[in-house]
């Protein structure tokens, strides 16, 4: 260990920066979400050699090029598919997906579904722009209602998906949303992702500078920040505003703001629990962001321990072995009724 | 005693509904003619319908098998014999039986709705539609509930074991013995000695009834046929298959993962592979094709062999993942078990129209190796090659087969485990100055570095390499310099694998080309042809890409050049395109094989046209 934690750092940053030039426009998003993993990475414990980053196609999809481990850039919306093959083949492997709102909702979000009800022990870290940026702007499956782009000059007709929901409901044991901006928040969302046994989904709110810039403005501007955002923290009242002077409470089966006046008014709000095991409180929270009304939590929705896949995966394969004995091939060939010829 | 009369070879036919157990009759009958060493093939017709109701067309569950005392090498066009159980067996086993063919008809189930059912108008045991038939009327239902008298099952139970009454009479006619069945059955039923009693009394009550009643009056023998030494088993090509990549696997001492997603006839793969878990072998029935392709190659990347198969529509889906692996030069085999399309087409039919779907179906310059299966057992060699070729030139290979090998089944005979060829991978190795495209100077692989290997990390996708450093590339030199490189590797293949053999003799009239299940079809014709004293060669194609390196000799030292396929004559426009001769094909697309009868006949007619 070097003896200045500040070098030590530094250098732990570098050991996880490639020798590739970094192509991403100027002023993109995705510049912070990188440096925040290379700052990450060598924190959680696991050496560069196995760590595999594994991508589809889009801007976000550039990324494993940028880290110095392994890195699979794959076809567009595939990346958990291959993730999942990776990770069956190598268990021991720590195996993060980078992917974007197109990538994973839109052309691939079959296999995300499926990747979050396997439970696959892996990371999954959505760059959400509501936006096409490597298809110079067309609208995305994020996109809000009325949206102008290219391909919807007159106005997006398409209702979005709510990414946080639909994760939830295909049965993620860890889903968190985090922002480019709030790169502390974001490291450290991206350690317990990391931390997390099972699938880890993180949203990141990332703005395309170029083709959709402020789209996140609402969470990231510093003069209207505070009235919008709501941190979760596991055990903590659901409180926000620049003078904790609001709160969250369940009204019937709604959600429902409440300004905090004096102590009697906090009766009655809801405490965080990330481990929930009832999914209609997490899934209430997902919701928040589609209520003008309600601020947008950030932070880890939830943090469920369920048995993962790879482990169940390699169990039964060992659990054969032991029952049946070591596969041996003479026995295998002469399965059934055999017969000889002299 | 009746009289017992030599012949060479015989087709049997057994057809029944659903529920009559036509397989198992069909399976004993297999391995008895085994055991009584008769050369064989068989080939089972399921109904595609799950749960067909009884006494339907659709319903109807086959089982044909030819066997000799010569070689055989298809389960035969038209049958000497049809077992017919019912009326729908009856209507719909006609058209595969031979003019004075003999059909053996169980009439107990000749009610009025059965022969409704089957869409006769009269009872054509009445009225004269068989004329030209030999028939024997056995009321077999009736008979073997007589039989099973003092049996403790109900008269339904006893029912069910009619065909084994059936495959007694059978036995009794081909002068087969009944113990290789009994111990079956003994074995099969230990847990329930009440279906051992009945089972074993319909087999004998079927056997001594011809044996007795006046209507069969001979027995026949097919003598033993010269078959090399060994232990041998019966194979299906989709169980062949399973078994070839688990040996593969073994011998390379690398794991098998194997993502797929159901669909016929390529399932049963599925279904195997997922049973040997004791091999190491990964199974992932993934949520889709593309997802299950992913998955394999995804595996590859991390150091196991990533294996997937499936039909045609699978293979469409499957197809930009194909050219990823050209582009990261991974190990990874993808099985096309072909069926009748376009799109959902006549999934449980055969067919060879997916050529030039394996050969050509994808973006870009983008060559994939791809070979063959011949015969059911075949398939055990093809799957094991593939995953041999895959690993030594870091290449995807596809391997075809189709709903008649996968099915089919035929005599296999056991390999010597140690006599296996071995399976060859270059890993890079830590401490290795690794760049991830440096090529083998022989055979133009890229070594495989494992990630967890320290020091070789690095990053593959689907973008343009540049040469040796693998880093992303768009220069123009670079990109014509990859391009070749990935044709030529493939090319190379041609120089490591075993060139086929002519048969017959290497110059003559005509040279039958073939590729795929029609192999057996074209030796027998061409066996009897040579025989007949015609000049007539086959030469059977195992890698369909690269090409054997002996072929265009072949083909110029034959007057004609035929290629039988099941298709529209896909290999015929490769071998017209690559080596600019007039290649005539035989191309019948019926979802069935092409017989022998009819190749036989286009060929003599072309030999005489000359």
């Amino acid at each position: 260990m070097a003896d200045n934690p500040a070098v030590d750092q530094k250098s732990a940053k570098a050991n996880f920066a490639s020798d590739q030039d970094v192509r991403w426009c100027p002023g993109c998003g995705d510049y912070a979400i990188l440096a925040q993993m290379k700052k990450v990475l060598p924190e959680i414990g696991v050496p560069r050699e196995k760590v595999v980053f594994i991508s589809g196609i889009g801007c976000a999809s550039r990324f494993p090029y940028y880290i110095n481990s392994y890195g699979f850039h794959t076809i567009h919306g595939r990346a958990p598919a291959v993730a999942t093959g990776v990770k069956l083949a190598n268990p021991e492997l720590s195996v993060w997906i980078i992917t974007g709102d197109g990538d994973s909702l839109s052309i691939g979000g079959n296999h995300l579904l499926h990747l979050c009800r396997r439970n696959l022990n892996v990371n999954i870290i959505l760059f959400n722009n509501q936006i096409y940026g490597l298809t110079k702007g067309q609208y995305s499956p994020t996109s809000p209602v009325g949206k102008r782009t290219k391909t919807t000059p007159y106005g997006s007709l398409d209702t979005p998906f709510n990414p946080m929901s639909l994760v939830l409901g295909a049965g993620a044991s860890f889903v968190a949303r985090t922002i480019d901006r709030d790169t502390k928040h974001m490291a450290a969302t991206f350690k317990r992702a990391a931390a997390h046994k099972g699938c880890s989904f993180v949203e990141v709110y990332q703005n395309c500078i170029i083709f959709n810039d402020g789209a996140f403005q609402s969470v990231t501007d510093p003069k209207i920040k505070q009235e919008n955002l709501l941190y979760l923290e596991d055990g903590r009242e659901l409180v926000y505003g620049a003078d904790n002077d609001k709160g969250i409470r369940l009204e019937g089966l709604k959600l429902e703001a409440a300004a905090l006046n004096g102590p009697e008014s906090r009766n009655g709000l809801l405490k965080h629990q990330e481990t929930m095991p009832d999914e209609a409180y997490t899934y209430l929270l997902s919701k928040m962001t589609e209520r003008p009304d309600l601020p947008t939590p950030i932070g880890v929705f939830r943090a469920l321990e369920r048995p993962t896949y790879d482990e169940v995966f390699m169990q039964q394969i060992d659990d054969v072995t032991q029952k049946k004995g070591k596969g041996n091939l003479k026995e295998l060939f002469i399965t059934g009724n055999t017969w000889k010829v002299d | 005693m009746k009289p017992i009369q030599d012949i060479e070879s015989v087709t049997i036919r057994f057809a029944g509904d659903s529920g009559d157990g036509m397989q198992v009759t069909g399976n004993q009958f297999t391995i008895t003619t085994a055991i009584a060493r008769n050369d064989l093939s068989t080939l089972p017709d399921f109904p595609a319908e799950i749960r067909a109701p009884a006494g339907t067309l659709y319903g109807v569950s086959g089982f044909q098998i030819q066997f000799s005392s010569e070689q055989v090498h298809t389960p035969g066009d038209a049958a000497d014999v049809l077992v017919a159980m019912n009326p729908a067996a009856l209507q719909a086993g006609l058209k595969y039986l031979k003019n004075n063919g003999i059909i053996i008809i169980n009439t107990d189930a000749f009610s009025d709705r059965n022969l409704k059912m089957a869409n006769f108008q009269e009872n054509p045991l009445e009225n004269g539609r068989l004329k030209g038939y030999q028939v024997f009327p056995v009321e077999m239902s009736r008979l073997t509930k007589e039989a099973l008298e003092t049996v403790d099952l109900s008269h339904k139970e006893k029912e069910r074991c009619k065909n084994f009454f059936a495959l007694g009479m059978i036995y009794w006619m081909y002068t087969r013995s009944l113990d290789p069945t009994v111990q079956w059955i003994e074995k099969k039923f230990a847990s329930k000695p009440v279906w051992i009693e009945a089972n074993t009394l319909a087999l004998k009550a079927g056997r001594n009834y011809a044996e007795a009643t006046e209507i069969f009056t001979t027995a026949y023998r097919v003598v033993k046929a010269k078959i090399e030494p060994g232990i041998y088993r019966q194979i299906t090509g989709n169980e062949a298959i399973a078994i070839g990549l688990i040996a593969a696997g073994e011998k390379a001492g690398v794991n098998i993962f194997y993502g797929s997603y159901p669909i016929t006839p390529a399932s049963e793969v599925l279904q195997y592979m997922a049973l040997y878990k004791n091999f190491g072998v990964k199974t992932l029935q993934a949520e889709d094709e593309i997802a299950a392709i992913g998955a394999a190659v995804g595996a590859s990347f991390a150091g196991n062999i990533g294996v997937t198969a499936t039909s045609g529509p699978g293979v469409a889906l499957k197809s930009e993942f194909m050219g990823f692996a050209v582009m990261v030069e991974l190990p990874l085999v993808i099985i096309n078990i072909q069926r009748g399309g376009p799109s959902t087409g006549m999934p449980t039919k055969t067919e060879q129209a997916d050529l030039l779907q394996s050969l050509y179906g994808r973006s870009g310059e983008a060559p994939i190796p791809v070979i063959a299966a011949s015969s059911p057992a075949d398939c055990f060699h093809t799957a094991y090659e593939a995953v041999k070729v895959a690993t030594q030139f870091m290449t995807p290979v596809m391997m075809l087969s189709d709903v008649y090998l996968a099915n089919g089944a035929e005599p296999w005979k056991i390999p010597d485990v140690d006599k296996l060829s071995p399976v060859d991978i270059h890993y890079a190795r830590a401490g290795d100055a690794y760049a991830p495209y440096r090529r083998n100077d022989k055979t133009l692989a890229r070594k495989w570095a494992l990630p967890g290997t320290p020091g070789l990390e690095h990053r593959l996708g689907g973008l343009e390499k540049e040469d040796v450093t693998g880093n992303v590339s768009y220069d123009p030199d670079n990109h014509d310099k990859m391009t070749r490189y990935r044709a030529e590797k493939v090319a190379r293949i041609a120089d490591f694998v075993e060139e086929p053999q002519i048969y017959g003799e290497p110059q003559g009239d005509v040279l039958v080309i073939s590729w795929g299940s029609t192999y057996g079809t074209v030796l027998t014709v061409v066996e009897r042809l040579i025989k007949a004293g015609k000049k007539v060669s086959f030469y059977h194609l195992r890698w369909l890409n690269p090409l054997p390196h002996g072929l265009e000799t072949h083909l110029q030292n034959f007057k004609k050049v035929l290629v039988p396929e099941i298709n529209l004559g896909q290999l015929r426009q490769i071998l017209r395109s690559r080596y600019l001769i007039d290649v005539t094909g035989f191309n019948k697309v019926r979802g069935l094989p092409i017989s022998v009868q009819e190749l036989q006949a286009e060929i003599e007619k072309m030999i005489e046209e000359l």
